[in-house]
């Protein structure tokens, strides 16, 4: 987000709004301690942050509290985006979620707002004023801080899912010179980029002559990723190793058909028992001892 | 592109066949350098080693220029190929898979296009050709 | 560049480096292709474990090679192929149609040692 000037969309001329912005910063620090009791409250009457404890909740409270403060004050969102990162680096790994995240700005928005209830008594016309120049202001903030939250979770989640395809893509050996490479769920391109680089690695690992791919668990297959099967087989070839794909629903077999594989030259059994066999069929078969040299 | 330039990284004159090598090695060092996977490396040294090639046989000489990319989340690697040689007729024919049972690939561009994540190319008899292409290292 | 090309029994073995230039290839084609009527081999391993990239020219330089002998009566394996440089050339679409690719050069024999009814044509 680029934004770094909070807009003022006020009719008043922008000096009498950065005035009230002023007063109103001045009054938020003189009543720091008091208005942040009342928002703590309220975020324990809402029931946000269960995952932490009281005494986390203060601290993390305070430098909110202090931030949103300075927010106002310098009207530039640059420190709170880097502090908005650090804070959601921090309570992720304790498990709390956007809502309560957006939950607890939107109330210390709303605590700051009723206060100025009581600060401009009986002068609804300056209290217009001072809502006017700091709604806007507020709302950027509250986008900020959710924001700043949304992407570092992605972040998150995108390593974690990273993590997981490593884990995930075992390749087996079952018997001498047989590799297993059962695919169970969704295959995005960088899945299957790995997928196949562990294949070919395992087979030169473990000198495979062939190998049984399973596509049973696999849900669902587009073109890009049917082709990437089929560069997988290619290069498995190349290896000198045959390869099996089981497992084919006619869903996938007609994509297969639809990208211009020929799947009479590829070679598909039904399940993965099946292709098991047959691969010990052909391995069994390859094995032909020359008279000159030791069956090996 | 959407990519921005860094940094020029390296650039090799492509005048004889002992260059096609220096240029592809060249360009497997720095992708290494800037911490492409093995695999990705080979790829962009393939793509390369057939840039510089076509540039030798069609052109006589030319050159191969590697830039580093950034663009905030990524790096990346450029490779632009250019000569100043007869220049490519149709374009379109030799964008064609025109793979044959035979194999003679023709000028494998499709083939590197397959391998890049971009490619851009421009061409025109008389004018010369410059073949742009790039490679983003998404961790 | 001179490829290293040793007699083995009946077979020729050729061990690939990396460096060889367009030029060094077309050599290594013409004396492999001289050897293998001069020595009547039976049969040529082209080993390219050394090689780090494996682009149009050099797969149709091998294939070249492979046809070449068979028609001097030779039967032509590949072995060695680096997982990395597999990947590329499947990725670009290149193919090694009438050359056997074998895992490495124990495979390559024994590939070579099946009598010609039992071997898997490719």
């Amino acid at each position: 987000m680029s934004i770094t000037q909070i807009k003022s969309e006020t009719k008043s001329p922008s000096e009498s709004t950065a005035q009230l912005l002023r007063e109103l910063v001045g009054h938020l620090r003189q009543h720091r301690t008091q208005l942040r009791e009342e928002w703590l409250r309220r975020i324990f009457e809402a029931r946000l942050l269960t995952a932490m404890s009281r005494d986390e909740i203060f601290a993390e409270a305070t430098s909110v509290y202090d931030s949103y403060v300075e927010a106002l004050e310098t009207r530039t969102l640059e420190a709170l985006q880097a502090y908005a990162q650090k804070l959601s680096e921090r309570i992720i790994p304790r498990g709390v979620e956007t809502n309560e995240v957006v939950g607890i700005v939107l109330l210390l928005r709303d605590v700051l707002a009723r206060s100025l209830f009581s600060k401009y008594p009986g002068d609804a016309g300056m209290l217009s004023d001072v809502l006017d120049a700091y709604e806007p202001a507020a709302n950027s903030i509250a986008i900020t801080v959710a924001v700043g939250f949304v992407r570092e979770r992605e972040r998150v989640i995108r390593e974690q899912q990273e993590a997981l395809r490593e884990l995930s893509t075992p390749v087996l050996q079952v018997r001498e010179r047989l590799l297993i490479l059962p695919i169970i769920g969704l295959i995005d391109p960088q899945r299957a980029r790995q997928l196949t680089e562990q294949l070919l690695r395992g087979i030169r690992a473990n000198r495979a002559k062939v190998v049984v791919i399973d596509i049973t668990g696999v849900a669902a297959m587009d073109a890009n990723v049917a082709n990437h099967l089929v560069l997988t087989v290619e290069s498995a070839r190349l290896l000198g190793a045959m390869v099996i794909v089981t497992g084919l629903s006619p869903e996938i077999a007609q994509t297969l058909v639809n990208i211009g594989v020929d799947l009479g030259k590829m070679n598909t059994v039904g399940d993965l028992q099946g292709g098991i066999e047959e691969a010990e069929r052909l391995l069994g078969y390859k094995v032909v001892p020359s008279p000159e040299r030791a069956p090996s | 592109m959407s990519e921005i330039v860094i940094a020029e990284a390296a650039r090799v004159v492509i005048d004889s066949d002992r260059a096609i090598v220096e240029a592809r090695q060249q360009g497997r060092q720095l992708a290494i350098k800037l911490g492409f996977s093995p695999g990705s490396a080979t790829l962009l040294a393939t793509a390369i080693s057939e840039l510089a090639r076509n540039i030798l046989q069609y052109a006589g000489e030319g050159e191969i220029v590697m830039q580093l990319l950034d663009r905030g989340r990524d790096q990346g690697l450029m490779v632009l190929a250019h000569d100043r040689g007869p220049g490519i007729a149709d374009l379109s024919m030799a964008m064609e898979d025109g793979y044959s049972t035979s194999g003679r690939l023709g000028l494998g561009l499709p083939g590197v296009r397959r391998l890049m994540d971009e490619f851009q190319i421009e061409s025109g008899v008389g004018t010369g050709t410059r073949v742009r292409v790039a490679k983003w290292n998404c961790m | 560049m001179d490829v290293p090309i040793l007699k083995q029994g009946p077979y020729l073995i050729a061990t690939i480096q990396s460096a060889l230039t367009d030029a060094d290839l077309l050599r290594l084609r013409d004396t492999i292709v001289q050897d293998v009527g001069v020595h009547r081999a039976k049969g040529v391993i082209l080993d390219v474990t050394a090689l780090d990239v494996m682009d149009s020219f050099a797969t149709d330089t091998l294939r070249g090679i492979a046809h070449m002998t068979r028609l001097r009566g030779a039967k032509t394996v590949i072995v060695g192929i680096q997982p990395d440089v597999a990947y590329a050339m499947a990725h670009m679409g290149l193919k090694l149609e009438g050359i056997f690719a074998a895992l490495d050069l124990e495979e390559g024999l024994a590939y070579l040692d099946q009598p010609l009814e039992a071997g898997r044509g490719r």
